[in-house]
């Protein structure tokens, strides 16, 4: 889409295009080079110099089992942050469509979470679940349950997802209820009158109605799971134990800032650079799909 | 038989109390933990070592307070706030003027390299600072701007998402405002302060509120360029807080820390519930 009618000149918009492509240029497209460049190099212990190795970087992390485990970890990860923020999300929403007073009042209590930083969140499942002073940890305790996310890796991953999900479903929840309001009544009603009950109603007509949002949030939320949770997992877990909770993300950061290893750092960033290109290309087709539905 | 169906849509009688429970259910597992940071934070410290800690509040509130925001663990908390804030405002107030300026451009002028820079810019929407972390703080680094505001803010203004949401907005303007303004002789730059700013109101003021929470809630960032506790922001300094090898945490100190991170973003989702709603669903789209 254009405009017709425009203004005449070329350098008065150079001037207000400016400062963007200027930020762009010095925080984003030179970085993003330095990635690229770097990643097909390998310092030297003590940074003086570095060796050309062309794709080394790359074909060293395709066969490292650690950064292998951290792919599969991250798949864990996200589809499982998916799954606990989009369910009871979907559930609350469909729930609060059922009313006809009182769903803004549950609706402006449900967006709480949303607001909170997902480092904070994780500092307040932290200390749900803390090995020494946690209440929840402390009642799994009596009940004979001995709770330790520090040492095991499955609990540590459960924490983690819990914590991430948390703040999601807030949001999940706001596009869930807002699709589901925008239903038309008439054709519940109709379904209704033919005998359908509500969770048949549910499956048969209203699902399959939600499937553009259902389809977005997916996408949305593993985006989500791959590259906004660090502050999560920094504060719970750092990673551990033994990098059963580094994500991709946690390794670009642990290796480039904890291990100095600049040039796998770099790689792991173009690896991750290429992810995102995928997923907003899939973000990009379903938003043309949409268009058209 | 038809009655029972009848209500089933209209929701009556128990089917409505029983959604009622599950959604007071649901509201009090999602707030759960937010109560208990709360709890803990008004409760002394040996209280919260000997679990279970108690479930309703103490009368430790201000002391825990105003030790947090005012002596803190290695900086007052008042301090992390008032960074927080500067971050905060500084890139939502940063990204919205220059997105406002580049998409006017964009829509209103036929210029050399138009496309190029629009795509440019379209490009910096595929890559978040979490991907490019190491050679974005070298050239923070080189510049000086470690522990300074503008290190913590510049960076971070570097996204499309605001100009693309302005440009949209920017084509649905009627041609004929346009029109008016070039036959009265207005400059391009008078259009855009009486006419566009004006109408973009909403839309600016939505934006404000994605962009700040996203702004106070940036962790990743704030903890590697700023190395110096004066500097810290309130979110990245909560984890600060917690003690190296054995040591108890000084748990009351820190949950009033973390309530009172969430307390901004809180007030203005909730305040702004329509326009964040609103800013959230134009930003996604």
């Amino acid at each position: 889409m254009e405009k017709r009618v425009t203004f005449r000149g070329w350098w008065l918009p150079l001037l207000l295009i400016a400062p963007q492509v200027f930020i762009s240029a010095v925080f984003f497209f030179y970085p993003a080079g330095q990635a690229i460049w770097q990643s097909l190099f390998i310092p030297d212990p003590f940074g003086l110099s570095s060796q050309f190795v062309g794709l080394g970087n790359f074909e060293f992390l395709l066969s490292d089992k650690f950064y292998r485990g951290s792919f599969v970890t991250t798949a864990v990860f996200s589809i499982l942050v998916t799954l606990c923020s989009m369910v009871p999300a979907l559930f609350l929403a469909v729930m609060a469509d059922r009313l006809i007073k009182g769903s803004g009042v549950y609706r402006t209590l449900l967006i709480w979470p949303y607001a909170v930083a997902p480092a904070v969140a994780g500092v307040l499942w932290l200390f749900m679940f803390n090995t020494r002073v946690g209440v929840i940890s402390w009642y799994l305790g009596q009940l004979g349950y001995d709770w330790n996310h520090v040492l095991n890796g499955g609990e540590a991953m459960g924490l983690v997802v819990v914590a991430s999900a948390w703040g999601r479903i807030s949001y999940n929840f706001l596009f869930f209820f807002a699709a589901l309001q925008s239903i038309p009544r008439s054709v519940i009603e109709a379904a209704a009158i033919d005998g359908a009950r509500f969770w048949r109603r549910f499956w048969t007509i209203v699902l399959p109605l939600l499937s553009p949002t259902t389809f977005f949030l997916l996408v949305v939320n593993v985006v989500y799971a791959f590259f906004e949770t660090f502050g999560v997992i920094h504060t719970i877990t750092s990673g551990g134990p033994q990098q059963s909770t580094t994500v991709l993300v946690y390794k670009v950061f642990s290796d480039g800032f904890v291990g100095q290893d600049l040039g796998s750092s770099s790689a792991q960033s173009v690896i991750l650079l290429i992810l995102v290109g995928l997923l907003t290309v899939i973000q990009f087709k379903y938003i043309e799909k949409r268009v058209h539905y | 038989m038809a009655k029972e169906r009848h209500g089933m849509v209209e929701k009556r009688g128990a089917g409505l109390w029983l959604t009622h429970v599950f959604m007071i259910l649901g509201v009090l597992v999602i707030f759960f933990p937010i109560w208990l940071a709360f709890v803990a934070s008004t409760v002394t410290q040996a209280d919260i070592v000997r679990p279970p800690m108690p479930v309703w509040p103490g009368d430790q509130f201000w002391i825990n307070y105003k030790n947090a925001l005012f002596s803190g663990v290695n900086v007052p908390v008042a301090t992390m706030l008032f960074n927080s804030f500067v971050m905060a405002i500084g890139i939502a107030v940063g990204k919205i003027i220059i997105s406002l300026l580049s998409a006017f451009a964009i829509v209103y002028f036929r210029f050399p390299g138009r496309n190029i820079f629009f795509w440019m810019i379209f490009l910096t929407l595929m890559l978040p600072v979490e991907v490019r972390i190491v050679p974005t703080f070298e050239v923070v680094a080189s510049f000086g701007m470690l522990n300074s505001y503008s290190g913590l803010i510049f960076p971070l203004i570097a996204s499309a998402t605001a100009t693309f949401l302005f440009r949209q907005f920017f084509l649905t303007i009627p041609d004929e405002l346009a029109e008016a303004a070039r036959v009265d002789g207005a400059r391009p730059m008078r259009f855009f302060w009486d006419i566009v700013v004006p109408m973009s109101r909403t839309n600016v003021a939505a934006l404000f509120v994605i962009l700040f929470i996203y702004g106070w809630n940036q962790y990743l960032w704030p903890l590697l360029i700023t190395t110096d506790p004066e500097m810290n922001t309130i979110v990245m300094g909560i984890k600060q807080m917690f003690p190296t090898g054995d040591d108890f945490a000084h748990w009351p100190t820190i949950m009033a820390t973390s309530i009172l991170a969430m307390i901004p973003p809180v007030i203005v989702v909730v305040g702004m519930q329509r326009l964040f709603i609103r800013g959230l669903v134009d930003s996604e789209k």
